[in-house]
């Protein structure tokens, strides 16, 4: 059941979201969220716990009907559509595979329900566990498989349908550490393969960078900031932005004046100038990532003004410093500064950075 | 010291199953009896009076009846129960939690009071004393206990097996008899044939609600009446038989679900 009619164009975005709200009570869930997946795309929904992206996937999905705005999938209007008429189909946090079932019948489930033959299905259910590495499980029970083999069997029996769409919620969220990594690789590589657009939801920021291909940050029921991960990351659009998806340090201050393309901002930490544009007296942010953060000068790089180390975590390659601006206490630098750096708490340094490196924030 | 403790743990255990079994080892060893008069000295073994019964058409007509009230009651039983159950797991339903102890109160009414109530409510309506009439009965003191058993088991990753199968194409219905069902067989079977169990033994509503055509219990009953005999011994051995296979069914399907 593909949504396409014939004579339909396919150029346009895939999934097309415009002006989402939903509201679960009083609570105000999702608030005019819009969104287009791109086909063959991994798109990455990333946010903490109540931040809308569940219930966004659960609007694709069918699962929920929005109080606004509408869901188009290769043109067609889905807002309203149950899940069972939908081009979609998803990977559930805890899989819900049927356990009264063989791997082999969870997997042609969706094929059964279609109407495609015993033959037919027997051979897409084959080729669909080959695909995730499960070929020889096609008659065992679920309760018989690993976490991790589990999730792949949900992953083969939401692909074998062929959705324009794979949803998958939190679906790493069940295994542990190493595991967890361990599938992030595979989920990639095997959406490569399959050219199926993926929309993933997570709160496990490194998940997000290493999977998206477009990565949707989103809080408090608004998307704060979308792009590929390398932007969100290294241009970071809002505070919550710079803090969610890695970590920042972030110094307040107002537009003193603006230059030929820079201008000038009075600090925390005193006056500092960079590239960008805006309005005199506008409240601005900057956050600075702790890679960017020096104990001594480079070429190009200014003071951020003396610092007392308050933690120092030793993390391997580098080590996570923590220092307070003496200038403003409300000012906690994060700097990631190489082993051999010997700081210890209690030291005052001065901080530095690039002004290249400080992204500049209005909100 | 020792010794004597577990002489009288021994003696305890003894007395309890004796206690429990006792009768019942009685009634069958009497069920073999040659002569006509249950009482010792044991003269049998003989299979006469459980030929008696097997002849006899009345006895054989109640046995009858009985069976196919236990499972035609039990089979409308389990599926309102299951409904009903559904429905409390599926939906926000408003008062569900007072709803759902009124479904389960008649399980702490006694039995005298529901077939008295039932007795005046038919009478009022006009439905004549019948099997009819008694598996009606059978229903309401059944149903609670099967929508009891079938909610308990109804937890979220029910929800979520029905959800995934919503999403995989499947219709409402096909939703219910491919995975709800299945899912909840092991409940579905145990509460079945507990309500057999309950309603094959049950005598007070059968006894108020029946008159010509009535269940092996009651007619057990008219049996008693003309006093003991080796024939109600065999009668009630072989209703405890079929009691007995019921209870080891059950723990079957019980024993095979905690294996899986």
């Amino acid at each position: 059941m593909t949504g396409t009619l014939p004579g339909q164009s396919l150029s346009g975005p895939l999934v097309e979201i415009r002006k989402l709200s939903h509201s679960f009570g009083g609570h105000k869930a999702l608030n005019e969220v819009s969104l287009t997946v791109e086909p063959g795309s991994y798109t990455v929904l990333l946010g903490p716990s109540g931040s809308g992206k569940t219930t966004l996937l659960s609007i694709i999905g069918g699962f929920v009907h929005p109080n606004e705005g509408s869901v188009f999938i290769r043109g067609n209007d889905f807002t309203r559509a149950p899940p069972a008429r939908r081009p979609t189909a998803t990977v559930f946090q805890d899989y819900a595979l049927f356990p009264h079932l063989t791997v082999g019948n969870n997997v042609g489930f969706g094929l059964r329900m279609r109407g495609v033959p015993r033959a037919a299905r027997a051979s897409k259910v084959r080729d669909a566990l080959a695909m995730v590495g499960l070929a020889d499980a096609i008659h065992k029970r679920p309760h018989q498989l690993s976490g991790g083999q589990r999730q792949r069997v949900a992953l083969a029996r939401a692909l074998v349908v062929e959705p324009a769409v794979l949803l998958l919620d939190e679906p790493l969220g069940a295994l542990d550490l190493k595991l967890r990594r361990q599938m992030q690789d595979e989920l990639k590589a095997l959406q490569k393969r399959v050219g199926t657009a993926f929309i993933h939801v997570t709160h496990d920021q490194e998940e997000a960078m290493a999977l998206a291909d477009h990565c949707v940050v989103m809080s408090d029921g608004r998307i704060e900031d979308q792009g590929p991960a390398e932007r969100v990351y290294s241009r970071p659009a809002s505070r919550f932005s710079a803090t969610f998806m890695g970590e920042s340090t972030l110094i307040s201050g107002k537009i003193l004046d603006l230059g030929m393309d820079e201008i000038r901002v009075d600090t925390q930490v005193g006056p500092l100038s960079l590239a960008g544009a805006g309005e005199p007296g506008f409240d601005v942010s900057l956050a600075i990532r702790p890679e960017h953060i020096t104990l001594v000068p480079e070429s190009g790089s200014v003071s951020l003004g003396e610092a007392v180390v308050t933690d120092v975590v030793f993390q391997g390659s580098f080590k996570r410093v923590l220092a307070v601006s003496t200038r403003d206490p409300d000012v906690t630098f994060i700097a990631k500064l190489r082993s051999s750096y010997g700081v210890a708490i209690g030291d005052k340094v001065e901080l530095y950075a690039t002004p290249a490196d400080m992204v500049l924030l209005s909100r | 010291m020792k010794t004597a403790g577990k002489i009288l743990v021994s003696a305890y255990a003894l007395a309890i199953y004796g206690f429990i079994f006792l009768p019942v080892i009685v009634l069958v060893l009497f069920s073999l009896q040659a002569s006509s008069f249950p009482i010792p000295p044991f003269t049998g073994p003989s299979l006469r009076w459980y030929e008696a019964v097997l002849s006899d058409r009345r006895l054989m007509s109640a046995l009858f009846n009985s069976v196919v009230l236990a499972g035609l009651s039990s089979a409308v039983a389990v599926t309102l129960g299951f409904l009903a159950a559904w429905g409390f797991a599926r939906y926000h339903l408003p008062r569900s939690s007072l709803m759902r102890a009124l479904i389960t109160l008649p399980l702490t009414v006694s039995y005298l009071i529901i077939g008295m109530g039932l007795l005046i409510v038919f009478n009022w309506a006009g439905v004549p004393k019948s099997l009819l009439a008694a598996g009606i009965g059978h229903v309401v003191i059944n149903l609670p206990l099967c929508f009891a058993i079938i909610y308990s088991q109804m937890g979220d990753n029910q929800v979520n097996f029905e959800r995934a199968a919503r999403d995989l194409g499947a219709s409402e219905w096909k939703v219910l008899f491919l995975v709800s069902v299945p899912v909840l067989w092991p409940a579905i079977f145990a509460s079945f044939f507990l309500s057999m169990t309950f309603s094959w033994d049950e005598f007070v509503i059968a006894f108020l609600l029946t008159r010509f055509d009535t269940t092996l219990p009651v007619e057990i009953w008219n049996l008693l009446r003309s006093g003991l005999n080796p024939r109600t011994n065999a009668i009630g051995s072989l209703v405890f038989g079929v009691s007995i296979v019921m209870a080891l069914l059950l723990e079957l399907v019980f024993l095979r679900r905690t294996r899986r």
